[in-house]
Parts: C-alpha cells; structure tokens; sequence
C-alpha cells in the first residue's frame, strides 16, 4: 500500500510534519512505513518558461534555439527536441539546476544530474527544456505528456511558477506494510484516520452527496445473488450518458501518487474509490448486459471465459461468477469480461460495489493464476458496510467530473449485515495486561480519537464496522498501548513463583555428541528434511525397503523434497559429494537431524521422529577411525563398557527398534560394515560406504560413515561416574603373540580374554597384526599385550600365570597357536 | 709434610682449573683423593708421624681434601653450567613454524545462535522443550487462533502430508503443547525446525529454525514482556543494545509487536545491515491471546501470559555477515570452518 502526503493531508488537513517524523510516528502506532520518497528529491529550480522565439541552430540541423521568457528573466537555450514551438509554455531548469533522469526515461540516478550554462555546438545555451522522463516521472503517470519531447503545460498556466508546483510533484510517497488485520488500512482513509489519532488532529472524511438525476435504477438493471455465502452485499447504479475523457488533473496526480496510471474519468474514478475506500469497483457496459439482468452465482466446472486482459480462463465450481441473462460477464473480485468491458463508446453502465467472501476469491484467484489489484483487497475479507459508501462515493465523483448522470436509486443486495460490536470497558484489566496504571480518562480519550463511543451508563464500547479486528479486553489494550505509546510503557520482569532453568537430558546428550563429534574433527552440517525418493536407488535399497516407506509432502516443491526422509545418509553423502566436488580435501562432517518414520502408509498419525547422530567423511582415516569416534563419544556419555560391533549378523536377542533395522546395509561395502550393539540393543552402524554408492554421488575413493540413532543411545547415556582409586601396587605385562585362523576375528580373542582374565585382569591391547608370507595360507599373526593388576596386593608369577593358562586354553578352543 | 701438603694443593687446584670435561675433574679427584691417591697415600703415611704430631698433621690433610673436594665440586657446577649453555645454543628453534593443532571440527552458526539463546535463558529460568516437526492442524494453527480459512493456510506456504497432518510452519504449536500439560507457571523457550514453501535462493529457505518462548503466570504483563526481552537483547547483542517495540499483528498474541534491536553493527548509527534505520528487526511477540489461554484450558481472567518468536537463521546471517541463506544447508567445510 502506497500514499501520497497530500493525499493523505486532503483528510488530515491540520498534519503538520516533516517525512521522518510522519514515517517515526506512524511506524510507532502500528502503520508502518518501510520507506518514503520525495518526488522532487532531485528537482532543484525549474520553473515555467514560455518560448518567445525560435531559430535554427546555424551549424546543427537537429538543433534549435530558443529565447524563453521566466517572468523574471529571458534565457537562450538550445534544444534538440522535436515537439516545441513559439508560445509554449515549458519546464526550464535553469544554470546549478538538477533533474531527475535523462531524456531517455532509463533508471533515475540517485544524485540527479544537475545542468550547467554550455555551448551546444558553439551557441550558448543557459538552461534545459524538460521531458517529463527527465522530471523523474513517465508517459504513464503523466499521460498528456508528448512522446519524445518536452512537457507542455496548459496554456493558462502561469510564466515563472515553480514547475514542480505546478506537476504536483512537490509531495512524497510513503509505502506501507499493513498487517492482515487491519482490512481497514489498506485505503488512504483509513491511514488518515490513523494519522489523525497519530497526531491528535481532526480526521476530515469526505462528504458525500449525490444528486442524481431522476429515472429510476429498476428501469434499467435487475440483480439477483443467488450464492449469498460467497456474496454478502451487491450494490449496483446505473450512470448514463457517459462522456469518457481524460479525469482532471487532481485526480490523476493522486492516482499517480499511489502507482496507478491515469486512463479515463471512469476507469480513473473506480481506481481513485477503491485506492480511497479501500473498496473494489466494477462497470459493465449496461448495454452488453442481456436481458438486463445481473445474477450473482457459482461458475460450472470446466467452464470458459474471456476475461477483458483477452485471455481465456478455465473455470470451475466453486468460482464466483456475475452473469447476465445468457452468459457471464466477470468474474467476481477478480476480473470483469471481455464481452462487457467498458469501451469509450460506452453510452449506459452499471456500477458494481460488492462484498465477495475473501477466502473464496483469494482461492479463486490463485486456481486462476490471476491476482488482481482487486482480488488482492476482496481476500482480506472487507467491511460489508463499505460497499454503500464507496458505491456512493464513486456517483459523487461521476457527478462532479460530468462524466454522466447517475440514475436514481441504489439496488441493494444484502441479508443482515453486521453490527456494531460492543465491548464491556474495564480500565483494570487492560492496566494490568500492560503494566500501567492509566486513569479510565486516559483511554477513553484514545478510544474516542478511534471512533469507539463510550456509553458511560452500560460501561459499554461501540466498535464502528470498519474495525473487524476489535473483539476482546486484549484488543482494547492494544489500541491503548498503540497510542500511549509502545515506547512509554516500562521494562520490568515477571515476579512471581521461581522457575528452574532446565536443559533436558536429550539435549544434553545431543550437545555432548556436537562437543566430541568436534573435538574429533568433524564440522557441524544441516541437511533438509526433505528429499527426492531418488536417493533410495542411489543407496541400493531394494524397491520393497521398509525404508522406502515415507511420510510423503502432498504439495511439495518438487520431486526432489517430496519425501521426509527415512535415513539421515542421503544429506550426508550429499554434503560429502559437494565438498568433493569442491576439491575439498579430507573433509570431516557430522549431522544432527530427525528422520520420520511413518507409523503406517499413508499416514493417519503423526510419524515417528528420531534423532539421528550421522557422521561421515573421505580422505584421511579409515574404518577404525570412525570407529573411534564413536567409542569417544560413548566413552564421553559414560557408555565405555558394552560395546560390540557384529558384522552382519547381530547375536540373538538383540534388540532393535525403527531405525536400524536390518542385518547387513546395502549401501555399505560388504565386509567392511558392522552394526554397533550397546547392551544387547543394536544403536547404530558403521562402515565404509560401497563403492557403487560412492559412484552414485560422484565422488572417487573411500568414503566412510556411522550413524547412531539418539533415542536408543540416550537409554544408556548416564553423567554418574564412581571413583575407583588409583592402583597402589604394580601391574605385571604378559604379551602373547599367536597364529590366528583369518576368519577368527580380534573380537574374539578379545572376548576371550576377558572372560578368561579373571579379577586381576586389567587391560589388553593388540600391538600386531600380520598377514603374508612368513605366516601360513589362511592365518594371521596377531599380539597382544595384557597386564593384570590387583588393588590389594603385588601380584606373584603364580596369579598371573594361572590367569594367562586359562585364557591360553581358551584360545586354542579358537584354533589358534601359540607363537614362541 | 707441611710443604708436601701445599704442594698437592697447589698442584691440585691447578689441575682443577684447567679440566674443560666432567672426565677431567674425575681423573683430578681419582689421582688425588682416590684410593691410592696422592692425599690418600699422605693419609696412610700418618702411622710415620709422631704420636703428638698426629693431630696437627690430621687436620692439616683433612683441610687439604676439603679445599681440593670444594674446588672440585665448583668446578663440576660451572662446567655443567657452562655445557648445559652450550647445548641450549644447538637447540634453538624457529618458533615462528606452523603450530602442530588438532584438527577441530566447527559447529554450525545456527546451533551457535542457538546454544546462545538457550544460554541465556536457561539462565533466566526458562526449560528447554521440543516439539514434533510434523504436526496437526490443530497445534500448528487452530489452538493458536489462525482461523480455517487463513491465508497462512494455503497450500502455496504450508507443506501438507494429508488434511490434517502438516510440516510445521512455526515453533508456536510447542507453546500450545506445553500450556496443555496443565502444569504453571510456564517458562519455557523451544527452538526447532520449521517449514514453508519458499522455494531455495539467497534469503529463503523451505526448511530453517525458530525459538519460541513462552511465559504464563498470574500478573504477567506487557511490561514484563519488554523488559525480559530488552535483557535478552542486551546478552546477546551487547550491554548497550536497545531495544525498540512496534505494534504488529500476530494471531495468537494480542497486543502484539515486532521488536527492533539497535543495530549490532553500526550501534544505531545507520548502515547497510539496518538499511540505515538503526534498527534491526529480530523478533515477533505479544500478550498470550485470551483465545489461545481457553483453548488450552486456562483460564485468561486468572492468567496471562508473553511469548516471543525470533528466526535463528536471522540473526546467524547479520550476526556473522553471511550474504546467503544457501550457505547454511550446503555443508562446505570452508563455511563452517568460519565458525
């Protein structure tokens, strides 16, 4: 929404401030203003000028010169433009003068162009004719304006005024951002009147008064609404003998003010009304109306119409259409017809102020792919009340520019329309929504500036129509916070009863998986939601994956964010792929992010979210890397002493929920994967992604990931930590180096150790592992170091050999040998 | 015996002064006060000396070890010195060489925003909660006062799963949530995801994050509204950061406003981040609306309410100059390296 300030100050006729302050002001009661601009803002003297005489320049045949007449002063100024002759009255800007743009009407520059005395071809020129583009405005604005040349002023204009007077460009035009709530606002009156309270001045409504011209509106036009859901009020006039021309110059400068381009006196008056009222107009050339009859009604599936833009529309059931006898003729709040439009050969029309259901036109509309001036305003849902005084307004406006007759009488289509609100004051409560302690008085005052009446007997408040947005004690309040002033009220902070600040335990959990995934190297990624069900090929899932089970968007933005995603990998490959891409080297990332598994396809309930820790990255580090971020991670959350990872198949009696699902992972190199199980319950995997997947996202090399899903982590996680002491006596070392079938793995022998170590058994750690040609085909060499300890005594070689036999024999139950 | 004694002395402490090695003095010490040192052979010659002359002749050898045992032993701690001095002068390193780091990953500057956020409110006593990303209906729209036929509502901003089942468009649906646990007061924030349907460019993006805040209490007012907010400002902005309260519109609140901060860059002065107002427009907020209290099940004459709602990628994206929004969900390391 854009006014002007003098169109504004037509209504408001005491303002008196300057742009800022108006912008401050406003903004601060609750219109706000994004921007403003002055219209003259680069127009420095110019002035009215009449050409005395003119005269070939003698060494250009494309060039004149002219002696011209400032009242005050006769300058000589040369001129290439085609369109000026003696006795024209012209824009001048005169030596240290600015104009807004070049002749050209391409983009203004910000500092104008300022002219300077010259010689054009060797004759002095002491000024510059101005064409409309070069006084910052256009051809549209200014539609007496000549193509390519100079403006040319009325012949009564007056030598030596102030040419940017006289072009009413001496003004400034405000854009606006109107909330949803405020139908009202979205007109000049209803900013007005918020000025008005702005500034505590009077608030000047225009007076209207249409006289008519006799005959009777019955005689000419018949209206029946049979949709009275979609079409709360119609209002329709008749004008005749209709003279279209140019509307006056006000009218347009106004008009031009708020972007809209002057055309003709009727069309200008329908636009100035609406910018005005806030309400939509419409005029059918009454004699294209068959039958006489208007009849408001829904439109048929797959109907067609010619809408006057001269494009054909499709239409369907739940479009609100007018129709004459035979056809239809517009569509309602969005766009009349091609077939009744108003043509300057118009001799009768009728004149359209309705109330169309904002929800209906606002949905027409978008199906349509046609959102017009008026659709726009239809949708915010208006004031019924409006459409009579707007309708009114707009016979006024026909009467004084003589544009036609207005017939007598008002068809008026309405069932009951609404009533004034009433609204119990109660000063105490809205003090104590507010934190103030204002006197009744106080408010009342502000009310009054608002045009609620009070009635002081009932303690009741009348909300006029046009305040849809008044309902409750809590609007009330804000209209006496708006005007009090926002800025006056005071910064306290609540009392009452103490809260404790709480962080809950799964974020705690995720906020350590951020410090240790960093602490690890890894950079913090985000992914969407959102994902192409393409990705379920690129990770190898078979077409009857669970996986490819999703909560599906119905209205997505395209294929490529169409489904909520299952599995957290596809936006961490793609992150991957892009640094990758990038020639990023050895790039480390870790996401935090929900998948959405549905409960049932398709879904009836809200899915299941779970939190997935996903870390993955290429280049430096392998497998065991991975593998040792997770244990850190684990380690960090008290998690250190359960961990197993099984290759393919987990033990019996895992447990395992809706995330990690499955024995071996298709989109993970075969025999280099491994599900990770805490406790007996499966909490993720990890592994070197296959190389078909890695080719899938167009990277090359080794690429690896995990994935933890949080929930099932979060079961273990615990911050309870026991002092164990520190050992007093010595550890005693054994390392044993063995001959190891392949297939046994490290696991294994680990396992075994601990179950065989006994209490004193403190750590082990593999320091070798060997395969090739000192060892035989189908075995391994691998050491390990272990030491045992005992917290009460010095252990003697008999303890710690007792301990070593055990686990000795319990590996060679592995078919492993023991290497001297 | 007297001048035996001066001699080996002298000779002794001569000897000593020119060792320039630890071997040196060892030989000194082997060749004098070992056992068949030329002092020890002194020593062993005492039964020669008269019974009365012993004594005298006792201490007299016994002042000559002393004396050659502290030259020895300053000579041992100066030549040390002086080697230690010299094998420090081979080590000298250029300390100007690359730093051995760790390689620290980086967090993302949303969760910084948002770990900031909750910092300071955790502080003023509010719990962190969360809310489902998918919602229904009723939470995302209906409980909090947006009518069925809202614009909002429309297919071309919200992401539909079916009728009544819908990605999030706001975090304010975990107010309604929380109010309906029946447990007050209620002080809460909720950061989280939310969707609408902007297609990807510079400054919009279909998925991004709120934090929410909601407090319910008897007596809460506008007041406490301004002044919770200007403290929270002036904690993650800086201690002169003011705060300004525009009246605005919102469905669920009432009265509402959008809250300016004093621009964290220029200090108000006016530049490009603030488009030369001075202020930066960071939150939406308001009175809890006295529909949204019913719907939930408490009762507006008894309670009231605030809550707020501020856009984290905002305040990541002018907070660390990021000139586009794409940047946060494309997971280039050379980005979030930055952070």
């Amino acid at each position: 929404m854009n006014t002007s300030m003098s169109w504004i100050k037509a209504y408001v006729p005491d303002l008196d401030c300057t742009d800022q302050e108006y912008l401050d002001k406003m903004t601060m009661t609750g219109t706000k203003v994004e921007t403003f601009e002055r219209m003259d803002k680069n127009l420095k003297d110019i002035y009215v000028g009449q050409i005395l005489s003119i005269e070939k320049h003698p060494d250009a045949d494309k060039l004149i010169v002219c002696q011209v007449d400032l009242g005050d002063k006769k300058l000589q100024i040369v001129t290439g433009a085609p369109n000026v002759k003696v006795g024209d009255k012209v824009p001048v800007v005169i030596d240290g003068g600015k104009v807004a743009g070049g002749h050209d009407g391409g983009p203004l520059p910000e500092e104008g162009i300022e002219i300077h005395n010259g010689k054009l071809r060797g004759v002095e020129s002491f000024g510059m004719m101005c064409s409309i583009e070069e006084l910052g405005s256009s051809r549209d604005m200014y539609p007496l304006a000549p193509e390519n040349g100079i403006y040319i002023f009325p012949e009564d204009t007056k030598v030596g005024a102030d040419a940017v007077e006289v072009l009413g460009l001496h003004d400034s035009v405000f854009e606006y951002e109107i909330t949803s709530n405020r139908v009202d606002c979205y007109s000049v009156l209803g900013i007005a009147r918020e000025a008005a309270a702005t500034f505590d001045k009077p608030f000047m409504a225009p007076k209207v008064n249409v006289k008519g011209s006799g005959d009777d509106v019955d005689h000419y036009v018949k209206v029946s609404v049979e949709d009275k859901d979609l079409c709360s009020r119609y209002v329709a006039r008749v004008v005749k003998n209709i003279k279209i021309a140019p509307s006056p110059e006000w009218m347009q400068r106004r008009l031009a003010s708020c972007g809209i381009r002057p055309i003709n006196n009727l069309v200008d008056i329908t636009n100035y009304v609406m910018a005005e009222y806030g309400q939509p107009m419409h005029a059918f050339d009454l004699d294209t109306v068959e039958g006489a009859q208007i009849i408001v009604k829904r439109a048929k599936d797959g109907e067609k119409f010619m809408t006057l833009d001269g494009q054909e529309r499709e239409l369907d059931k739940d479009m609100l259409m007018i129709n004459d006898a035979k056809k239809a003729i517009g569509i309602a709040g969005i766009m009349g017809g091609e077939n009744s439009k108003i043509t300057d050969q118009v001799k009768t029309m009728v004149f359209e102020s309705a109330t169309f259901n904002g929800a209906n036109v606002r949905k027409s509309a978008k199906r349509l792919g046609l959102r017009t001036d008026a659709s726009g305003i239809f949708e915010k849902g208006l004031d019924p009340h409006n459409a009579l005084l707007a309708m009114n307004r707009a016979c006024q406006l026909v009467e004084e520019l003589g544009c036609g007759d207005v017939v007598d009488g008002i068809i008026d289509i309405h069932d009951k329309l609404p009533e004034e609100k009433q609204i119990k004051m109660d000063a105490d409560r809205i003090n104590a929504l507010l934190g103030l302690e204002l006197p009744e008085s106080e408010m009342l005052k502000i009310f009054e500036k608002l045009e609620l009446r009070f009635d002081k007997a009932s303690g009741m408040l009348t909300i006029p129509t046009f305040r849809q947005d008044l309902e409750n004690i809590a609007d009330l309040a804000e209209e006496v916070a708006r005007f009090y002033g926002y800025d006056k009220i005071g910064e306290t902070l609540p009392t009452g009863e103490a809260t404790t600040g709480k962080l809950p335990f799964k974020l705690r959990i995720e906020q350590m998986a951020r410090d240790i995934a960093e602490y690890c190297g890894f950079s913090q990624g985000m992914c969407y939601s959102f994902e192409s069900p393409k990705m379920f090929d690129k990770l190898l899932l078979d077409q009857d994956d669970v996986l490819r089970k999703t909560v599906t968007i119905a209205n997505p933005l395209g294929e490529d964010f169409s489904v909520m995603r299952t599995i957290s990998l596809n936006g961490m490959l793609t992150s991957l792929a892009t640094n990758y891409n990038r020639r990023n080297k050895d790039v480390k990332l870790y996401e935090l992010g929900n998948i959405y598994l549905p409960k049932e396809v398709p879904v009836t309930e809200l899915p299941d979210e779970r939190m997935q820790f996903t870390l993955g990255f290429y280049g430096e580090g392998d497998f065991y890397s991975m593998k040792g971020v997770i244990e850190e991670f684990f380690a960090y959350i008290g998690m250190q002493d359960k961990i197993t990872y099984a290759p393919g198949k987990v033990p019996e009696g895992t447990v395992r929920n809706s995330a990690v699902l499955r024995d071996v992972y298709p989109f993970l190199h075969p025999g280099r994967q491994a599900n990770i199980v805490y406790d007996k319950v499966n909490v993720g995997f990890l592994g070197e992604v296959h190389p078909e997947v890695v080719d899938n996202y167009d990277m090359k090399g080794r690429v690896y990931v995990a994935v933890l899903d949080m929930p099932s982590v979060e079961g273990f996680a615990t911050f309870e930590r026991k002092y164990e002491g520190i050992a007093k006596f010595p550890s005693v070392n054994r390392d044993i180096s063995m001959v190891v079938p392949k297939e046994v793995l490290v696991g294994q022998i680990e396992a075994m150790i601990e179950q065989r170590g006994g209490k004193i058994l403190e750590n082990y750690h593999l320091f070798d592992l060997y395969e090739g040609e000192q060892i035989k085909e189908g075995f391994k060499s691998v050491a390990y170091s272990i030491s045992f300890r005992a917290k009460d005594r010095t252990l003697d070689d008999n303890d710690v050999n007792a301990a070593m036999k055990k686990i000795l024999n319990g590996l060679e139950q592995l078919g492993i040998e023991l290497r001297q | 015996m007297k001048e035996l004694l001066a001699r080996i002395k002298e000779e002794a402490l001569e000897k000593i002064a020119n060792s320039d090695a630890p071997d040196k003095l060892n030989e000194v010490r082997i060749n004098y006060l070992g056992k068949k040192g030329e002092l020890t052979t002194v020593l062993k010659g005492m039964k020669d000396v008269s019974p009365e002359d012993r004594p005298k002749v006792g201490q007299m050898v016994n002042d000559t070890r002393e004396a050659i045992e502290n030259a020895l032993e300053n000579a041992r701690v100066n030549l040390e010195r002086k080697l230690r001095e010299i094998s420090m002068k081979k080590e000298v390193i250029d300390v100007t060489l690359p730093a051995k780091k760790m390689q620290m990953g980086h967090r993302h500057p949303n969760t910084i925003v948002m770990e900031e956020v909750e910092r300071i409110f955790v502080g003023m006593g509010y719990e962190v909660v969360e809310g489902p990303e998918v919602e229904t209906d009723y939470y995302n729209f209906e409980a909090l006062n947006i009518p069925a036929d809202h614009p909002a509502k429309d297919e071309q901003d919200t992401f539909y799963i079916n009728g009544d089942i819908l990605l999030r468009t706001q975090t304010s649906g975990t107010q309604v949530h929380e109010m309906e646990k029946g447990k007050l007061p209620i002080r809460m924030i909720a950061p989280g995801r939310v969707f609408r349907s902007d297609e990807v460019d510079a400054t919009h993006s279909p998925s991004f994050h709120q934090i929410e805040g909601l407090v319910i209490d008897k007596h809460i007012t506008f007041a406490d509204l301004k002044g919770t907010l200007a403290e929270f400002a002036k904690e993650m902005f800086g201690e002169d950061t003011k705060v300004r309260f525009r009246p605005h519109h919102f469905n669920f609140t009432e009265p509402s406003a959008e809250a300016d901060v004093s621009c964290f860059k220029c200090g108000g002065s006016g530049c490009r981040f603030c488009k030369g107002t001075g202020w930066i427009e960071i939150l939406g907020c308001g009175m809890v609306h006295p529909n949204v209290l019913r719907m939930s099940k408490i009762d507006p004459e008894q309670y009231s309410g605030f809550a707020f709602g501020l856009g984290l990628e905002r305040i990541a994206l002018l907070k660390y100059e990021i000139d586009d929004m794409r940047l946060l969900y494309e997971n280039d390391v050379r980005f979030l390296k930055q952070f």
